[in-house]
Parts: C-alpha cells; sequence; structure tokens
C-alpha cells in the first residue's frame, strides 16, 4: 500500500452509466474504508481538516473509530456534528473543505474524508443505527420553513436539544434540493436522502409538506395563531434565471429547475410515472456549475447527445472538478468560451439551433474570474434541439413580500446574521441559500446549525 | 392526505370535487390557484379553486380530462383522497386587493367558456357578497356540456347563456353577446374572460376595439406553481412573465396568446402516449409512425 495515494474508490463504467439513474459511484466497502483510515495522521491538536468542514465535525476522532473497525462509534462521532452524513459524503466539495486542508495531501494525496463519512453513514443505515433523540421534551415550538439542507440540520439540532419541532415544506416531499435538484445518479433518493430525512423525524422533527408559507399561511400566522415562537427560514433560492437573449421562450427551452424537477421529484425518467419530459436529441446546456453537469448527465442519460456551453474556460468552471471529471467520462462535450446569443426556432416555435459567439479571457472582473470578452465576428449555430438554461437562482420573494418587517438586499436574498441567523424580525431567522443566494449543500447546512444556536439562545434568554 | 367529500360527473370529461384542504381554504380567494397530485405516481396538476368553506375548511375543484393524469383522476370517488393539495398559489384577482367603493363603481362584465366557468364562479360570487350585481356570460360547446348554471344564476346580476351549436338559450360565441350586449348600450369598465385559451384571446380582440380593458386567467404548462421551473412563462406587453407568481391574471390585451399556445402543444406526444397507455393499457412505445419519435 502507498501511504501517499487513496486506496481508489470503485465507479459504475462510465459507458454503462451514461445509459442509466444508477449510483456513479459505489464507494468503499468495510476493508477498503480501514485501509483508507490507516493512511490518515490522526492530528492531535488543530487537525487542519476540522477547520474546513463547516460543521466542524470531529474528523481525526471519526476516523480512528473507523481503522480500528468500530463503525457505530464512528457514526456517533459525525452525529454529534451532521444530520446528513450520507449525502454530505457524496456531495460535499471535500477538495476544497477538508481534504483540502489535509496534512497528508501536501506530499501526497489527501485522505479520502467524504468517502470514509459516506461509508460510516450507509454503514449505519445498512445496520439500522438510529441517531439519539433528545431525552426530555421542553415542548416549546419552533418553526422551520423550508426541508432543504439548512430547514433540516437546523430542526435536527433544535430537536436534539428538546425543542418541539415542526418544519413547512412547499412540494410534496421534503428534502429540498436533495429531492428536487440533485440527480439520482448522484444522490439516491430511496436509498439515501429519504432514510437520512426519516432519521431527522426519529430525532422529533415533524414535517408538513404542502404548505407554502407566505400563501398557504404567513411567518406572522405562524407566530400569532399556531403557538410559534421563532421561526427559522430555509427556503433556499429557488427562482430560476434566463438570459433574456431572443428566442428563449421557445418550446425546448427549459430552466434546469424545471429539467431537473421533472426528472428527480417527478421521476420523469420512469415509465411509470405521469410526468413528461422533453429528452431532446441534441441538448446544449447554458452555464459551467454543478447544476448545469447535473443536467447535462441527466440529458445524456435520457439519451440525447449534451454540450456544455460556457463563457470562460475549463478552468473557471464553478463545478466541482469530479462532477466536470464525471461528465467528460460519460461523453458530455464542452464548448467552452462560448455564449450564446440568439436562440433559433421552426415554425412551430421550437428550437432548431442556438447561434453562440467565441470569447476570449480579458482582466479578472469582480469575483477574481478572468472576464470573457465577446469576438467580433465569430457567431455560429449549434444544431440542437433543447436548450437547458442553468444560470443560477436567486431566493423566491414569497416569504420576504409577505413578512412585514423583514429586510432583504437588492438580490432578493434576506438580511440575517451569520453567526446565528438573527433577522430584521425578533424571533425570525433565516440561513442557507435564502440569505446567501445559491450555495452549496454543506454551506446551507451551517447555516442551520448557526440559526439552532442562535434560536436556542433567543430561547433561553427570552423565558 | 386531502379526503373527497363530494365527487360528480358535471358534464361529460368534466368533474367537481369537493376536497378537505382546512389550510387552502382558510386563506384563499378568487382568482387564485391549487395544484393537486393524485398519488405517488401522478402529475402535479394546477386547477383554479371553484369555490370554497373556509368553516368547513373545503375546497371546490373542476377539472376536465385532458390527458392521463386527468383521466385516472376523474375515477376519484367521495371518500378517497389526493395525496396532496396544495394553495392557495398565484395573485387573488385584483379587486380583491382594490378599495371596495372603486370597485362598486365599476360595471363588470364576466364571459366565462367551458371548464372556465369554474375560476368565473367565486369571483361573481364575491362581487355578490360585496352588494355588486355583474353580467356574466357563460358559453358552452352545447347544452350537454353547461356547467354550473344554477349556481351562477344565483350570484349574477344578468346571466347570458350561448352555446355554439344553439342546443340551448341561443346559438353564438361568447363574443357574439359581448357585441350584442354592448350594442344594446352597455357599458363596463372591466371585462373579465377565463375559458380556452383561443377564447380569450378572441375575447380578448374584441374588447380591444371596445376599449374595455380586459383579465384574462393563463393555466399554462406548470410543474412546481411556486415560481421555481419557469415552464409557465409566457410573454405580457413584451416581458416574460411566470403565471405561478405573477399572474395567473393578466391584462388580456398584453398577452401574447400564439406564443402562449403553442407552448401549451410542449408535452402533446408524450401526452397523448400516457393518455393512451392509461386507456388501453401498457402498449404505447412509439414505433407505430404516428408520433414523431
Amino acid at each position: 500500500m502507498d501511504v501517499l495515494k487513496k486506496v481508489p474508490v470503485r465507479e459504475q463504467d462510465p459507458k454503462v452509466r451514461a445509459t442509466n439513474f444508477e449510483e456513479v459511484c459505489y464507494g468503499y466497502n468495510k476493508e477498503e474504508a480501514m485501509e483508507e483510515a490507516s493512511r490518515c495522521l490522526k492530528c492531535k491538536n488543530n487537525a487542519k481538516c476540522m477547520g474546513g468542514c463547516p460543521v466542524s465535525i470531529n474528523i481525526p476522532g471519526f476516523i480512528k473509530e473507523v481503522e480500528a473497525g468500530n463503525f457505530e462509534a464512528a457514526a456517533n462521532v459525525i452525529a454529534e456534528s451532521s444530520a446528513l452524513p450520507a449525502v454530505c459524503g457524496r456531495v460535499c466539495p471535500q477538495e476544497s473543505q477538508c481534504e483540502g486542508q489535509c496534512i497528508r495531501g501536501i506530499k501526497g494525496e489527501p485522505i479520502s474524508i467524504g468517502k470514509l463519512e459516506r461509508f460510516v453513514a450507509d454503514w449505519s443505515r445498512e445496520n439500522g443505527f438510529v441517531p439519539k433523540a433528545a431525552e426530555e421534551k421542553n415542548g416549546r415550538k419552533v418553526a422551520v420553513v423550508g426541508s432543504g439542507p439548512a430547514g433540516l440540520t437546523c430542526a435536527g439540532d433544535l430537536a436534539k436539544l428538546g425543542y418541539d419541532v415542526t418544519i413547512f415544506e412547499a412540494l410534496h416531499e421534503p428534502g429540498g434540493v436533495l429531492t428536487y435538484g440533485i440527480p439520482e445518479f448522484r444522490l439516491p433518493k430511496e436509498r439515501v436522502v429519504r432514510p437520512e430525512i426519516e432519521n431527522v423525524k426519529k430525532l422529533g422533527v415533524k414535517i408538513e409538506t404542502d404548505v407554502i408559507i407566505g400563501k398557504s399561511v404567513t411567518i406572522d400566522e405562524l407566530m400569532d395563531e399556531e403557538g410559534f415562537e421563532p421561526v427559522f427560514i430555509g427556503s433556499g433560492a429557488g427562482l430560476p434565471k434566463f438570459m433574456g437573449i431572443p428566442g428563449e421562450i421557445a418550446n425546448g427551452v427549459f430552466s434546469a429547475n424545471e429539467y431537473l424537477t421533472r426528472n428527480n421529484l417527478m421521476k420523469a425518467f420512469r415509465e411509470d410515472y405521469d410526468t413528461p419530459i422533453v429528452a431532446g436529441k441534441k441538448v446544449a446546456v447554458v452555464g459551467g456549475g454543478n447544476v448545469a453537469m447535473d443536467a447535462a448527465r441527466t440529458a445524456l442519460r435520457l439519451g440525447a447527445e449534451v454540450h456544455i456551453v460556457y463563457r470562460r474556460s475549463e478552468a473557471e468552471l464553478p463545478a466541482r472538478v469530479e462532477e466536470v471529471h464525471h461528465a467528460k467520462e460519460e461523453g458530455v462535450i464542452f464548448n467552452l468560451l462560448t455564449n450564446p446569443v440568439e436562440i433559433l426556432t421552426d415554425e412551430n416555435d421550437w428550437v432548431k439551433g442556438i447561434v453562440v459567439r467565441k470569447m476570449e479571457l480579458g482582466e479578472p472582473d469582480a469575483s477574481g474570474r478572468r472576464r470573457p470578452v465577446e469576438i467580433e465576428g465569430s457567431d455560429y449555430t449549434m444544431d440542437v434541439d433543447t436548450v437547458i438554461m442553468s444560470l443560477g437562482t436567486s431566493p423566491n420573494p414569497l416569504i420576504s413580500s409577505t413578512t412585514e418587517g423583514l429586510e432583504i438586499n437588492k438580490r432578493k436574498c434576506i438580511v440575517a446574521e451569520p453567526a446565528n441567523g438573527q433577522t430584521s424580525r425578533e424571533g425570525v431567522f433565516a440561513g442557507g441559500d435564502a440569505v446567501t443566494g445559491a450555495a452549496t449543500v454543506i454551506l446551507a447546512m451551517e447555516a442551520g446549525k448557526h440559526g439552532a444556536k442562535g434560536i436556542h439562545e433567543y430561547l433561553s434568554n427570552k423565558q | 392526505m386531502y379526503k373527497i367529500l363530494k365527487a360528480e360527473k358535471l358534464a361529460e370529461k368534466i368533474f367537481l370535487m369537493d376536497v378537505e384542504a382546512p389550510r387552502v381554504a382558510k386563506s384563499c380567494q378568487p382568482g387564485e390557484f391549487v395544484i393537486v397530485k393524485m398519488d405517488e405516481k401522478g402529475e402535479r396538476i394546477p386547477l383554479t379553486i371553484c369555490d370554497f368553506d373556509r368553516e368547513a375548511g373545503t375546497v371546490t375543484i373542476v377539472f376536465q380530462i385532458v390527458g392521463a393524469s386527468t383521466q385516472r383522476m376523474s375515477g376519484l370517488q367521495a371518500g378517497d383522497a389526493f395525496q396532496d393539495f396544495v394553495g392557495p398559489l398565484g395573485q387573488p384577482s385584483e379587486f380583491v386587493k382594490e378599495n371596495l367603493e372603486e370597485v362598486k363603481g365599476r360595471r363588470y362584465l364576466f364571459v366565462a367558456g367551458g371548464v372556465g366557468t369554474a375560476p368565473v364562479y367565486p369571483q361573481v360570487k364575491w362581487m355578490k357578497e360585496h352588494g355588486i350585481d355583474v353580467d356574466v356570460i357563460v358559453g358552452a360547446k352545447n347544452k350537454e356540456l353547461l356547467i354550473l348554471e344554477d349556481m351562477m344564476k344565483e350570484v349574477a346580476g344578468n346571466l347570458y347563456i350561448t352555446t355554439d351549436d344553439g342546443s340551448y338559450v341561443r346559438k353564438g360565441m361568447v363574443t357574439d353577446v359581448i357585441k350584442d350586449l354592448v350594442a344594446q348600450g352597455n357599458h363596463y369598465d372591466v371585462c373579465v374572460a377565463i375559458g380556452p385559451m383561443i377564447m380569450m384571446k378572441f375575447v380578448c380582440k374584441l374588447t380591444k376595439e371596445l376599449e374595455i380593458p380586459t383579465i384574462v386567467s393563463m393555466n399554462p404548462i406548470m410543474v412546481d406553481g411556486t415560481g421555481m421551473c419557469g415552464a409557465c412563462r409566457l410573454t405580457v406587453g413584451g416581458e416574460v412573465k411566470f403565471a405561478c407568481v405573477d399572474g395567473p391574471e393578466f391584462d388580456g390585451h398584453l398577452v401574447n396568446f400564439d406564443e402562449a399556445m403553442k407552448r401549451q402543444q410542449m408535452y402533446k406526444t408524450e401526452e397523448g402516449r400516457a393518455m393512451l397507455k392509461a386507456i388501453e393499457g401498457e402498449s404505447h412505445h412509439g414505433g407505430c409512425g404516428n408520433c414523431n419519435d
């Protein structure tokens, strides 16, 4: 065994997986996990990896237990900090967080912390390990808006402290982006997401689906009429952006949200579900983030030839390296330094092509990335029948517009203290994408944790 | 689960159901809509609200069979339940939010076509409850397809019925009735027209000539109904709007109906196939040459 190298993780063959929705990565088995764990230096003081983890999991602590084969003990260590380890082990950008800080990574490859976390979570589930609920309930009611990563984490933490927590979810299934956004082949729903949500419920959290806060009931009604003391808003950033170019309203142009929701939440890829999806024969996905990769790989699995159209170069792709790598392996074609200027339609208003312009990189812009500059006279037409816009999302104004005194910024994000989620309204806390704009699952979880802490302090001082 | 207390067939392919949904019943307003999902495998279907009883906690919906999901839904009976029933969605009708005295000072004309009679009903009822008499035109293909006549009669100031084939009251389109009413010297400040897209288009064409401001209710393809997917986008006055959160009611004189009608066709092949499957069983996999792929 080479201690400088990660124990490789088994994956589905790219050619095979490009045609199915089964999970790409198989994860470690016991032996592989224990071997990988043995590479960890178990830094005693000031372990760098923990500093890189937004929810501060005791990483050397759980890895030590994995090495010794004490998987239940490892699960207990993780459960102290995270309610969604099977999710995080799969979708966290470890390379820029825990693994990015790993001392092993200085000379060789860092420890596969994500894959180990995933192993422990999967083992726990398969062996019926259930997190411990609070022994005593204090009867105080807290409402959480949204059952995505921020809401689930906040609710789980508060339930552990004995609060009576109800999550309100607008859709018919809990999970937020874990359910409607991230595809099955990256994050299996039945096998991973649902059991993890069930675990949060086992902590005593109630989830009421089909309730749109701001429409079915307002924040004020929850507090004045339904007996909830504080409210945590973790409603995410659900509104899709479009480019505003000609032809964008044509048939065959979708937001990535729509395309992914049809497929993930509504299971359009399955014959036995009613919701339809237009698979497309030749698809252009506009954008370069994780969501763009998810949409591209979904279209590929539905049988299309898929192009990623992105205006900067590969180095600036905001998607995780692993996602880009997987997409390429599966056959997604990357048209980089390319920007759409117009969508062409046929006589029935269906997409028949997309006019794109070549770009080059100029000086760095406000984001620190080199600004894409148009190359005059470089337009050409890509022959596609479907266009998926994946340009980011912004928060839904349904709550902010119906809650008086709730301050939002110019990007429609709720203004909240990062340390405790406190908003401009007393008793109202917020966190996750609703506050930051679209970010990652783990950052939303961190905000959920901070919100729970803020709510606990608030209620402790209030009584 | 949302229990069905009453299920009634109003006409061929048109059904009415009273559903127990206390949160929706408590907060809904005329003009808003709900999304229902029959079971695990069903689609999310946007439906207009026909009536509601805040005390009983019930909401009345009316739907027409248009695809596989509504076909399956039509089989539900009293005592069955919807797995999901979410709302209210969209913006309430403008008059609900306006100064009541101003609303009272206007002359309203409601124009309903086919199953569009259902969403017109709660608006007319709201008017009646606020002491406002309004004129209502209801159009149907024929006598058998006319729905909610008695209910509408109770709340409308004047009710004018017309049928395409003349099998009941009079023969003609709703636009013919509008023309007649205006020719008889009736003046209207606002027209609210809800029905098939093609009907709304022609009503708007006429009311534009007659200079009657007109509100229409759009019911495009949707998934979530909360602004998340953008499937329901349409162009209103040159701007892209989402019917689910910006509407469903819009200034009819600014709506691009031709584009909206083309967008309605988006899933036709898929829907048709699913519908045949629902009726005839597992037999449609393409390849017959009749579908595009």
